[in-house]
């Protein structure tokens, strides 16, 4: 061992975030003192971060398989196959303590990381979408946070060239000391050319390849991995910085290097570096690690074994290769002007051994390291759901169609188009679906299948009863790819929670846990990959439990896919899908009434996929030229949206049901879908021979919404209310 | 037609203009690295967008002294069609094949959009599959193309007849917000004295295939292959 060890002392145990137990568990496995640089390996691999303690026992519950599925969970992402020896590769990962702390950056390199998961396992990255969260608008950090992690994702996915095409904004209160930015990048590989990060084999050469290392990003797991108080902006030396260029060199020569033969196991350095991509790799293919860190390319001298175990500086890869395929490979790591080194060497002693300047610093356990990470069931205490409010129990408005002016111009239905129009969307040319529809879509390269992608989940309805909430984010993942016109094939789960060890939010956390578990059995939707962040908290108040699902579908021929935009006037609009006029937990109670009261709307999952299956039915067979599934706003939001998107009005007709207008309107019942038709009849004939819900609601035409006894809103004007609030908001003061 | 399309590192549309200048020749384009000393025997060579070298320096600024770059300034100089499109464009302007320098946008922001375009000359090998003052609609992606030089060397481009395209409204004016990005006289593009080098920040490779919502940049590489093959 290093001569200069430092003594261990309670206050250095807990500075690394390990406890009392914990460190206990250290000594018996190693039988004595560990060094400096082992405490730093151990509070980095057992940091809920990369160990899931916390949420592991539930994370296991998830439904991972189905015949769609190469890939579960487990790896550096999931794998679905798309069928002609292709599969895509996905997964969604949070960034959302560093982009607290330094928000260009953090976004940035949430995005590199997410990208890294991906073409690590061999996929070139076709598409990113990501999942933002942020205060209230009124709250004094939120446009700067807004300004910086939306110019950090385009900065990076920009100037790496993968189109950013979807993803969701929200503002909530909620968020005010914790934003949530959740990155997820999509994947194209060949089947039979996927690649994994089981280090199989003893003898063979491990290659560090990419940036060198540096100082920044020590401790990032172990920071993502706690509270923040009102110091937290010192914690900014630990938020990693992002090298968009190196990125995109990186991508080409891995995958250069991965068209040929050589590759026994790759894994990117994420958050732990050089020490969680070793351990994972050693840990999967039954070896142990000699690493050498003289070897390791760093970006300054005097680096101890410490800092170099544990910087989380971006844009590295670590490589098993096979024996003799060395020089090959630096070939194309020089080609690319990349850093190549040889730093270690797969063993048979089961040992991770990390020799710095002569010195043993590390010699630990491989498989204790890994596998004997804490594992927690934490008490919990369900959240109990409030009270279902009856749609007559909730006030009417003054005015239907001011209502809708009000909720088009908020913060919560406004356009994102300031958000995506400064992310290239369009690059590598095959974007045949733009943001601001339903999913977005991209072709899948040299063929006419299409990838649709989308990122959903409503906290609103999470914090209220989070059994509902989280079936309600799996079933509207579900629900936009099918009105893209897709075959859903998986998810993406990014779980963001306060602090586990309170008992309320260890109980948010397993009911969503629950409801996410009934909806992907309903909907064949399985889980494939993910990530938890949870300690998102500020001086003791947690965000509210929001469980943001990726979900990815295929389209079989884009020929045959949807959009929102309505096509044509003198065409029928049918709503499918049972009202119920629900408002709980609306938008209309949120914005308009400043409430947020009652149950969430429930989601029958049977008639979920009943709906969804015929609606994907008449998009294949050309029933219906525009379909927009309702969400958030509830059926008038849905109708606007549609209108605006095409330029081209509707009038709706009277309704004449047992339900209050405010209820038909603004509700958020779950499961429905407008469609627009020319042939209305066969589209009635086939829901009610289905046994789905359908009623016409209105015809398409005119420069307007018109809603019967109100004044029509021009387009113009709902444009105008639509697309100003955000970049009037962010050019404000 | 040959056509040779230079990858430099941190280019990210050069699959983009390949897949583009492939529909309209019926062949692949070469892809030329920017380390080789020479490009190939060609009718076109094509500048294409991205980030080269991360654009950490001033955009283009790097990828203008590449090796290969001075093969692609002697060949533009003797007649070789060079054809810069955004990062492309940067690297005609630092190599001093085109005038002035793309500023960061006004707005200071990167603008990924549809944007207007009016088509000023219709006699280049670029140009003559669109007719004479027409709008079309190509997507911009940038962060740095707000064009500028000084009044002196706009007038001698106006007089010379050298702007190739400038962001418009629907009726093709130049007024209000047609100008996505404070460029000076609304340039989008612009050629050198003999019109065989263009370069235009707008991407018309992304608008030439249906599936992608429209064709108006399919013209200019239909133009190419007429005027080259």
């Amino acid at each position: 061992m290093s001569a200069q060890a430092a003594p261990m002392t309670p206050e250095l145990v807990a500075e690394h975030g390990l406890s009392a137990e914990e460190y206990q568990q250290v000594l018996t496995i190693l039988g004595r003192e560990p060094s400096i640089t082992e405490l730093g390996v151990f509070s980095v691999m057992w940091s809920e971060h990369c160990s899931y303690k916390s949420s592991k026992v539930w994370l296991k519950t998830l439904p991972t398989e189905g015949p769609q599925v190469i890939c579960g969970p487990g790896e550096n992402a999931g794998i679905v196959d798309i069928g002609d020896g292709q599969c895509a590769i996905f997964k969604m990962e949070s960034h959302n303590h560093p982009s607290f702390i330094e928000p260009y950056q953090g976004a940035a390199t949430g995005v590199g990381g997410i990208m890294r998961d991906v073409f690590t396992m061999g996929a070139r990255p076709v598409a990113n979408l990501n999942a933002l969260r942020f205060g209230s608008p009124d709250h004094r950090k939120t446009r700067h946070l807004v300004s910086g992690v939306v110019a950090g994702i385009g900065g990076y996915g920009n100037c790496i060239g993968v189109p950013t095409v979807g993803g969701e904004v929200n503002f909530d209160p909620g968020y005010n000391g914790n934003i949530l930015v959740n990155a997820m990048c999509v994947g194209l590989a060949d089947t039979d050319k996927v690649f994994y990060s089981a280090a199989k084999g003893v003898g063979l050469p491990v290659v560090y390849v990419g940036s060198k290392t540096g100082r920044d990003g020590i401790h990032g797991a172990t920071m993502a991995s706690a509270e923040f108080d009102d110091d937290s902006d010192e914690k900014r030396p630990t938020v990693q910085v992002g090298d968009p260029f190196t990125e995109k060199l990186l991508v080409e020569a891995c995958l250069e290097l991965m068209a040929g033969d050589s590759i026994i196991a790759i894994q990117d350095m994420g958050a732990a570096g050089l020490t969680s991509s070793s351990v994972e790799m050693a840990d999967k293919g039954d070896v142990g690690f000699d690493l050498d860190l003289d070897q390791v390319p760093c970006r300054e001298t005097g680096m101890t074994a410490y800092e170099m175990m544990l910087s989380e500086s971006q844009e590295r890869m670590l490589i098993v290769l096979k024996p003799g395929a060395e020089d090959a490979a630096r070939k194309i790591f020089e080609k690319w002007e990349l850093d190549f080194a040889v730093v270690g060497i797969t063993t048979d002693t089961g040992r991770l051994v990390v020799t710095h300047n002569g010195q043993i610093e590390a010699d630990m356990p491989v498989k204790q390291l890994a596998d004997s990470a804490p594992e927690y069931t934490r008490p919990w205490t369900p959240t109990k759901p409030p009270a279902v409010i009856a749609p007559q129990d909730v006030d009417a408005p003054n005015s239907i169609t001011e209502t809708l002016e009000t909720l088009m111009g908020s913060p919560h239905l406004c356009s994102r188009r300031w958000v995506w129009e400064q992310y290239d969307h369009m690059v590598m040319g095959d974007t045949v679906r733009r943001p601001g529809g339903d999913a977005a879509v991209v072709r899948v390269h040299g063929t006419t299948k299409g990838l649709a992608a989308t990122c959903d989940v409503t906290p609103r309805y999470c914090t209220a009863d989070p059994v509902e909430g989280g079936k309600q984010a799996v079933a509207e993942a579900w629900r936009n790819l099918i009105a893209s016109g897709a075959n859903p094939l998986a998810i993406t789960d990014c779980m963001n929670f306060g602090n586990p060890e309170r008992p309320e939010i260890m109980g948010q956390f397993v009911g969503c846990i629950e409801g996410m578990r009934e909806a992907v059995l309903a909907l064949d939707f399985p889980v494939v990959s993910g990530n938890v962040s949870l300690y998102n908290e500020t001086n003791g108040a947690a965000i509210p439990p929001t469980p943001a699902i990726g979900g990815v579908g295929l389209i079989p021929d884009i020929t045959h896919m949807a959009d929102i935009a309505l096509k044509a006037t003198g065409e029928t609009l049918l709503l499918l899908g049972e009202e119920r006029g629900h408002l709980g937990q609306s938008l209309y109670m949120d914005v308009i009434l400043d409430k947020r009261e009652g149950a969430p709307p429930p989601v029958d999952l049977s008639a979920e996929r009943k709906t969804g299956d015929l609606v994907r039915e008449l998009i294949r067979d050309g029933s219906v030229s525009a379909v927009h599934d309702i969400s958030d706003g509830g059926l008038l939001i849905a109708v606007a949206e549609m209108a605006l998107a095409g330029g081209i009005g509707a009038a709706l007709n009277d309704y004449d049901g047992p339900l209050p207008l405010q209820g038909v309107a603004f509700g958020e019942d779950q499961g429905r879908y407008i469609v627009a038709a020319q042939n209305s009849d066969a589209i009635l004939a086939r829901a009610e021979e289905a046994g789905i819900p359908v009623r016409v609601i209105g015809e398409t035409g005119g420069d307007a919404i018109t809603v019967p006894g109100e004044q029509p809103v021009p387009l113009q004007r709902l444009r105008d209310l639509h697309e100003d609030w955000l970049p009037h908001y962010m050019s404000s003061q | 037609m040959k056509a040779s399309v230079i990858v430099f590192p941190g280019s990210n549309c050069d699959r983009d203009v390949a897949v583009s200048l492939e529909a309209a020749m019926g062949k692949k384009p070469a892809m030329v690295w920017h380390g080789d000393a020479d490009v190939p025997q060609s009718d076109l060579i094509v500048l294409p967008g991205g980030f080269s070298y991360g654009d950490y320096l001033r955009s283009g600024a790097m990828a203008a002294h590449s090796p290969i770059m001075r093969d692609v300034v002697a060949k533009a100089k003797k007649g070789t069609p060079v054809l810069g499109i955004c990062n492309g464009f940067h690297l005609l302007t630092e190599t001093g094949l085109l005038p002035g320098v793309l500023m960061r946008n006004a707005s200071l922001k990167f603008i990924c959009k549809d944007v207007l375009l009016k088509v000023e000359r219709v006699d280049t090998d670029f140009t003559r599959g669109y007719s004479e003052g027409q709008v079309i609609t190509i997507p911009v992606a940038h962060h740095d193309g707000n064009y500028f030089t000084d009044d002196d060397t706009l007038n001698r481009l106006e007089g010379e007849n050298r702007i190739a395209f400038r962001y418009c409204d629907k009726a093709g004016a130049t007024g209000g917000d047609a100008n996505p990005n404070g460029s000076q006289r609304n340039i989008a593009g612009l050629y050198n004295e003999t019109g065989t080098v263009l370069g235009l920040m707008p991407h018309p490779e992304r608008l030439a295939d249906p599936a992608l919502g429209g064709t108006d940049g399919m013209p200019m590489f239909a133009s190419l292959v007429e005027a080259l093959h």
